[in-house]
């Protein structure tokens, strides 16, 4: 690879159909003479584009919004916590509430079938506009995410949500516990705990807990101003039950 | 609502006839016409304004609704019309409480006729307008999908484009009278090999239907909504893809289709209930109570069985 190589945009293709790869790869091609840039990966998921990410150095990421088992809009949310996160551009072919979502918070997007110029107008814009936010992204995205990502040296880590036991906050960040270990995420609690109002429900101002990760609640529990403390599976921690909460006992026993 | 002053009218006339001494009917018309008519206008400018919670309220309960709200009208239209118009005092309330029942029934009575005999060319309107349409996610894709393969595999993209042809040309026909079961399973044929571009070996479909014969006949568009469905909420959102199943087998005077795919997701297929709502109807419109349609998630599997009479096209 020759200096001259190094120094231009690296984008990934991330698209389940093969078609649709192609599709981008034949106009990349096309307008490498006006936008020199070079082709790191193609991933089939979302995931495999974090994989990607985790490995090479990504510029851009022509990011499709339907993939199997990672969507577009969780993958750019994981992509947008980095540090110097890729640019993002999404593609669709179409989705009525991804696009007026899009719209709304001024997220670009390339329609599918992309046009030459609409890419390179879109290429042309993410030297100079800055990345698309976390904030921007939450709002714009319409399912929970399936994971919290955590990021560590460069790398994005994921957790898969299942194994969450519980999100407890402290200071600027929020302690993420699996059974095995304790992450640190940069979240808010609050919107943790409207993200994922199924799946978690919250014991303590500073407390979200998996509603699978209860296995018992403690009576004359020290340190707990209701008396009442969770007892969490898999670690048999127990952590106090606040009294404006209590009721969240009433609802399990 | 002119029919209904016109119909209302007609009776107040009959009544006029009826009571009157020969030779003074007309004055007598006028007399009634002159508590009649105030009441009838009242009334129907209310029942319009209600139409919506009546309609709301089922067939029955918005006749008792109906013909409740008329006697109370009239009742009260008696007792200010007793004292304004002469010779009002002649009928008693009971008298006039019957008529005015007697006369809305039989306007709602022929209000209901003429809405049956029109029956037919609503159904009509209507199976036409709910023939199935296709999703716009699948027509860009492909569109899509043939574009990424014209210059590496252009006889492939051909392919593709006359198969689309033929989807569209059948989605855009007068589909309303039933149809072979051959060539449903033609089209949907048609359909997955245009999505297997896109989805390539992820998509697998497995036919069980050689048990009943080709030209049995089903309501048109009845297969294709229900595979693009499966393709869309079980095959694309799995990585490794699945297989979708379709049986048709005769059951005594029925012909059962059934249809499975993967489906990863809980037990509400959001999207689904459009098209699902779609065929029902359609299945209702054309065979009423003699066909039937299921649906169940179980163990990560989608079924859906559609029951219908079992015909044969005369040949």
């Amino acid at each position: 690879m020759t200096l001259a190589q190094s120094e231009v945009p690296r984008i990934l293709i991330a698209d389940d159909e093969g078609p649709a790869r192609q599709r981008l790869r034949d106009l990349l091609d096309e307008i490498r003479e006006s936008f020199p840039m070079a082709i790191v990966d193609e991933a089939r998921t979302g995931r495999e584009a974090l994989d990607v990410v985790n490995r090479e150095k990504v510029d851009v990421v022509l990011l499709d919004i339907r993939m199997p088992e990672m969507d577009g809009m969780e993958t750019a949310r994981h992509l947008a916590g980095m540090a110097q996160p890729p640019a993002i551009i999404f593609t669709t072919a179409f989705d009525s509430y991804a696009i007026k979502a899009f719209e709304v918070n001024a997220i670009d997007y390339l329609l599918k079938p992309i046009r030459r110029e609409r890419l390179l107008t879109a290429l042309g814009k993410t030297r100079a506009a800055p990345p698309v936010s976390r904030e921007a992204l939450a709002a714009a995205a319409n399912m929970p995410r399936r994971h919290l990502s955590v990021h560590e040296r460069g790398k994005i880590h994921l957790v898969p949500l299942a194994d969450i036991l519980y999100l407890r906050a402290e200071l600027k960040y929020v302690t993420v516990r699996t059974a095995e270990r304790e992450y640190l995420v940069e979240e808010s609690l609050t919107k943790l705990e409207e993200e994922f109002a199924e799946a978690f429900v919250r014991i303590h101002r500073n407390c979200l807990v998996a509603r699978a990760a209860i296995a018992g609640f403690e009576k004359n529990a020290e340190e707990s101003e209701s008396g009442w403390a969770v007892v969490i599976r898999a670690t048999h921690e127990k952590l106090p039950v606040s009294r404006r909460q209590q009721a969240v006992v009433k609802q399990f026993r | 609502m002119l029919r209904a002053v016109v119909v209302v009218n007609l009776f107040v006339l009959a009544f006029a006839v009826l009571q009157a001494a020969p030779g003074d009917f007309a004055s007598e018309f006028l007399a009634f016409a002159a508590f009649t008519e105030p009441a009838l206008m009242v009334s129907l400018m209310i029942l319009c304004a209600a139409r919506r919670p009546l309609h709301a309220m089922g067939y029955v309960a918005s006749w008792v609704a109906v013909l409740l709200f008329e006697v109370a009208l009239a009742w009260l239209f008696f007792h200010i019309g007793r004292g304004l118009i002469p010779g009002a005092d002649r009928m008693t309330f009971a008298q006039v409480g019957f008529l005015t029942l007697f006369v809305s029934a039989c306007t709602l009575a022929y209000f209901d006729l003429r809405s049956r005999a029109l029956h037919p060319a609503i159904a009509e309107a209507r199976i036409q307008a709910l023939q199935a349409r296709i999703r716009p996610h699948f027509l860009y894709n492909s569109i899509n999908a043939v574009l990424g393969l014209i210059r590496s595999e252009p006889r492939r993209a051909e392919r593709a484009l006359e198969d689309m042809a033929d989807l569209f040309r059948v989605l855009m026909a007068d589909n309303r009278t039933l149809t072979p079961l051959g060539e449903e399973i033609a089209l949907a044929r048609q359909y997955l090999a245009i999505e297997s571009i896109r989805l390539g070996d992820r998509l697998r479909v497995a036919w069980r239907t050689e048990g009943v014969p080709d030209d049995t006949l089903v309501p048109p568009l009845v297969l294709q909504p229900l595979i693009e469905n499966a393709v869309y909420h079980g095959i694309e959102p799995a990585e490794a893809g699945g297989e979708i199943a379709v049986e048709a087998a005769r059951s005594g005077d029925s012909l059962v289709l059934t249809l499975t795919n993967p489906f990863a997701g809980t037990g509400k297929a959001d999207g689904n209930k459009m098209a699902i709502a779609n065929i029902r109807e359609r299945l209702q419109l054309h065979f009423d109570a003699e066909a039937d349609m299921k649906s169940e998630v179980k163990d990560g599997v989608y079924r859906v069985t559609i029951r219908v009479p079992y015909l044969r096209s005369r040949p």
